[in-house]
């Protein structure tokens, strides 16, 4: 009797496996040795590095991978290249975290840095499912790792509750969509997306099954993805999280999600366009608009980064909803230059969170322009580059998602779009003011604690004027503080710098997403 | 050519970034007047006889979107380019004389402003129009927030919103207007003259039209969208409110006839007498405020919103002679009102407030600013003999063939213009001196940037038709459109 191997395409699978290896070798190089950070850092960055060389070397191939599961092809590639690059940016941010540096083990960065790149190898392997069940396992394979990040902070109750509270609420969302997943299951007979596609008839109305599976699958999504209004989690755990798994998790979730969020709906769903596009339609313009109020009023920047992450979305929503190849480019565009954009807010939040006590207040960038150009430079860039103003990624990104928006005969969203627009401008202007049109805050964090709320009539010392005031050394600790990380700043620069780049020439750009957009039409033909 | 233009304020600014900060102010000066060099330079290379686009720039930028870098001259934008770099230059000179806080970020921004606004008058394509109309509004921004005075944080905020409502709404317009039109033809495109030759169906147009509308009404002001005006005045530093108010009105009625006449011709037919109200209304309203505000900056401020309402009725006269009116006068309101707001500026320093109360006999010991600000003041009300009159003429002339109602209304504004203009000019310069207010003359650094403004105005006042010869073959081809546009309405009623 001969028994044939299955045939493996180890090429296709390469950049899952380099992901693979590098997680154990870095978790267990974290173990060893006293002065690991370095060490560790490097075989981290080789293990991104090596996974997205594979896949820029797989630029433009399309195959299927392990009997149709898995599916190799622009759209993944693009999506996994938009996570691997967004955890080689805050793998550097973590170098002062308290996360890694105080804790009690000796495997604090080890650890850290393998849970992000185990959340990479579920983004990636997000972003190729075509198959149910992988689409289920990548899914959990990102979250349960960014679960446990955030609550990594160990010292900071705040931390904690965040990740037991993303924890909670994400298995909520989690068990959902498998749910709905189930039901997708039970009316098309099949686990896989071309399967499901073939399964299902052009309409879905008078078939409940389908429908109650896609409306808990796209819940499901929804609470991964914050899209209102399944978002309330949303700013409690970015606020509470370190701020380098924040941007980690603003950024890189949505690019995996969304890449699996298209190919799911246009390939596997696609002969039921009609039925769902109103369904999300409405959704995206919940979430521009609940997004963008909810911001409003939000006094921490990262707060005002999960709400404005929500608005975010409800945009890019826009661009499935539209429903064609423009569509998925211009959805593509936007996930890149968010992530530009949102890396290097961050940044400066992270930087500024060491370098004063305010935490991530927005009284903590308050003078910035005057004080470290070079940080008030990356961050306004950012804020205008977020409110879609030109000269910036953010713009041509928005013009994108427009075009493509007008071109489905979704007039109405794209309208939309401008309006969320409209509010978002107060609350990232609100930044940017603070950073080159107010004073830098030099005053006591807690107020209860400050000599400046006390008087002299009131018996507080005459001679605490605010004049010779000094503010308070921060309280968290004497190793933070102080941070003049290069490596850091010019990362934030880099960032800065792309963002505006793209935004003047956009063409190579483009032409990185082009192919997200075919490989859909690819996938139909 | 058209490109060294563009990008000579952007490459000035960015150079003097990496300048050591005394050099901020005197090489941005050198570099805002070598910009009205190669501006000068295009006007005298301009032919006069040719009515299309001179000078063409076209270059791929975003194929995949449709937006090309088109960039090109005609009667129309030529006096305007011009302008621009004028008044850029006399705004950069007057800076560096008076060199702010931070220069550099100053003049960075100055910069940015000077190359959006050129590039606003110089895009021929729809896209990069809208891209340059709200990327003018960042630099504006930064300078009125961060060196403003008084609550300048809230004024420049309220600024950006409103007028950036209308930009974005602008934005979804413009491209709708692109893919609806790339339906009919297969190819995207933004070109203006690509739109022009496949017009949009009717019900499509009137929506559209709307949003531009909404754009070019919030940031001229137009009355009842006027609400940011006061406080972005009142905040903003000197230089930057000339600019404000002399250019940046000039780029929305610019884009009424740039872009709305031609691309959505029937619209434009729709809703002539909604915009003719607007404008007659904003012209009664603006002198009506004129005559009753006590703060100088906001008298001039008001008068602008009058004057631009003149400039709109003209537009929307679609007559030729109107539109011809309305591009002289736009020239003409921009130079008188830059001068018209440094000398509003000089006088607040002298008698220590803003308030017309408590000023007075400014022109005892200051026989040189009294003439000029005379000069200006005379300018303002449209004396004959001035450009400004002959503008105004021509606007009116146009709207009485068209909508006499309208014109009669109008003539109203110019009666009040003389009233609030002398009332500013005798409460400041005549009547006796307050307490503790000395008369001083012009200093020479100021004589430096106002003799030459005032010279422009009285270039001007001469040589009128420099302006007209040069804008009537381009405005005949944008009124055209809308003639022809009404013929065929009239073809379709029978």
């Amino acid at each position: 009797m001969t028994f044939d191997a299955p045939d493996m395409d180890y090429a296709g699978l390469s950049p899952i496996i380099a992901l693979t290896v590098g997680l154990c070798v870095v978790l267990l190089a974290g173990l060893v040795g006293r002065a690991q950070r370095r060490v560790v850092s490097v075989l981290s960055f080789l293990t991104l590095g090596a996974a997205g060389g594979l896949l820029i070397w797989q630029f433009g191939e399309t195959k299927d991978l392990v009997s149709g599961a898995l599916r190799l092809d622009d759209l993944a590639i693009v999506a996994s290249l938009i996570a691997i690059v967004s955890a080689a940016f805050v793998i550097p941010l973590s170098w002062r975290e308290e996360a890694a540096d105080d804790h009690p083990g000796p495997a604090g960065h080890g650890e850290f840095q393998a849970l992000v790149i185990a959340s990479v190898l579920g983004m990636v392997l997000l972003a190729m499912a075509q198959n149910l069940i992988t689409f289920f396992v990548g899914l959990e394979l990102l979250s349960v790792p960014l679960y446990v990040l955030c609550g990594s902070a160990l010292r900071r109750q705040q931390s904690l509750e965040s990740g037991l509270k993303y924890l909670i609420i994400g298995s909520l969302g989690s068990a959902t969509l498998l749910y709905g997943l189930a039901f997708i299951y039970g009316g098309s007979g099949s686990t896989d997306f071309a399967g499901i596609r073939d399964g299902i008839g052009g309409s879905l109305v008078d078939d409940p099954l389908i429908l109650i599976g896609i409306a808990l699958t796209v819940t499901g999504l929804a609470f991964k993805l914050s899209i209102a209004p399944f978002h309330q989690w949303t700013p409690d755990v970015y606020q509470g999280a370190p701020t380098p798994v924040t941007a980690f998790m603003a950024v890189a979730t949505k690019a995996a999600a969304f890449a699996v969020f298209a190919r799911f709906f246009e390939v596997a769903l696609g002969p039921a366009v009609g039925d769902w596009q109103p369904a999300l339609a409405a959704l995206a313009a919940v979430s521009i608009i609940v997004g963008n109020v909810g911001a409003l009023a939000q006094s921490s920047l990262k707060r005002l980064l999960g709400y404005s992450g929500v608005a975010q979305a409800g945009y890019m929503l826009v661009g499935i909803v539209a429903a064609n190849e423009a569509g998925v480019q211009a959805l593509f565009f936007y996930l890149a230059a968010y992530a530009l954009m949102n890396l290097a807010a961050f940044a400066v939040i992270t930087i500024r969170e060491r370098e004063t006590g305010f935490g991530d207040d927005i009284r903590s960038v308050q003078g910035l322009g005057r004080e470290r150009p070079e940080l008030a430079w990356p961050l306004t860039i950012a804020m205008l580059a977020l409110a879609g103003l030109p000269g910036t990624a953010g713009f041509i990104g928005k013009l994108y998602l427009i075009e493509a928006a007008v071109d489905g005969d979704y007039t109405w969203l794209a309208v939309m779009i401008a309006v969320g627009t409209m509010i978002s401008l107060a609350y990232y202007l609100r930044v940017i003011a603070a950073v080159w049109m107010r004073p830098a805050y030099h005053s006591d964090p807690t107020p209860e604690a400050g000599h400046r709320t006390l008087p002299a009539m009131a018996g507080g010392a005459p001679e605490a004027t605010p004049d010779d005031f000094t503010p308070p050394p921060p309280a968290v600790g004497p190793r933070i503080g102080g941070l003049r990380c290069p490596v850091i700043i010019g990362l934030t620069i880099l960032a800065a710098a792309a963002t505006v780049f793209f935004g003047i020439i956009p063409g190579p750009l483009v032409e990185f997403v082009e192919g997200a957009g075919e490989s859909i039409t690819n996938a139909l033909g | 050519m058209l490109s060294a233009l563009l990008w000579l304020p952007l490459a000035v600014a960015l150079i003097v970034v990496l300048l050591p900060r005394r050099f901020a102010g005197p090489v941005s000066a050198a570099g805002a007047l070598g910009t009205l060099g190669l501006a000068v330079a295009l006007a005298l290379d301009f032919d006069a006889a040719a009515p299309g686009l001179q000078h063409v720039v076209d270059e791929s930028w975003i194929p995949e979107l449709g937006v090309r870098y088109q960039l090109g001259v005609d009667g129309i934008s030529l006096f305007l380019v011009l302008m621009t770099a004028v008044l850029w230059a006399a705004s950069f000179a007057w800076s560096a004389f008076r060199v702010p806080d931070r220069p550099k970020n100053y003049f960075l921004m100055l910069g940015i402003g000077e190359f959006a606004t050129l590039g606003a008058f110089l895009a021929q394509d729809l896209l990069l129009f809208v891209l340059f109309f709200d990327l003018m509004l960042v630099p504006f921004f930064f300078l009125i927030g961060a060196y403003g005075t008084g609550n300048r944080v809230r004024a420049t905020i309220k600024m950006m919103v409103y007028t950036l409502v209308g930009s974005l709404l602008m934005l979804v317009a413009a491209i709708a207007t692109a893919v609806l039109a790339s339906n009919e033809t297969g190819e995207l495109s933004f070109a203006m003259a690509d739109l022009r030759a496949n017009l949009l169906p009717d019900g499509s147009q009137e929506w559209i039209f709307c949003f531009f509308a909404a754009a070019f009404l919030v940031k001229m002001p137009a009355f009842p969208l006027h609400g940011w005006m006061p406080d972005a005045y009142l905040a903003a530093p000197p230089a930057v409110l000339a600019l404000l108010s002399g250019v940046l009105s000039k780029v929305a009625a610019y884009g009424f006839l740039r872009v709305v006449l031609p691309i959505f011709p029937e619209a434009t037919i729709q809703f002539q007498e909604l915009i003719l109200v607007i404008a007659t209304v904003s012209i009664l309203y603006g002198s009506a405020m004129a005559f009753t505000q006590t703060n100088v900056r906001l008298i001039a401020g008001y008068s602008s919103i009058a004057q631009l309402g003149f400039i709109t009725l003209g537009v929307f006269s679609l007559s030729s002679d109107g539109a011809n009116g309305a591009i002289l006068q736009m020239v003409n309101h921009a130079v008188v009102v830059v001068p018209l707001f440094l000398i509003i500026v000089l006088l607040a320093e002298r008698f220590g407030s803003e308030d017309l109360r408590q000023m007075g006999g400014g022109a005892m010991r200051a026989p040189v600013l009294a003439a000029l600000f005379l000069i200006v003041t005379l300018a303002t009300l449209a004396m004959p003999g001035s450009a400004n009159f002959i503008g105004e003429f021509y606007i009116l002339n146009g709207l009485f063939d068209a909508k006499i109602a309208f014109a009669v209304v109008a003539s109203a504004g110019i009666a009040m213009a003389a009233f609030y203009a002398l009332r500013l000019y005798q409460g400041a310069m005549h009547n006796p001196l307050p307490a503790g207010a000395s008369s001083r003359e012009l200093s020479l650094r100021d004589a430096l940037v106002l003799v030459p403004l005032v010279g422009v105005i009285l270039a001007l006042a001469v040589t009128p038709g420099s302006v007209l010869t040069r804008g009537e073959a381009s405005v005949q081809d944008k009124v055209g459109a809308v003639a022809e546009a009404r013929d065929g309405f009239e073809v379709a009623k029978r």
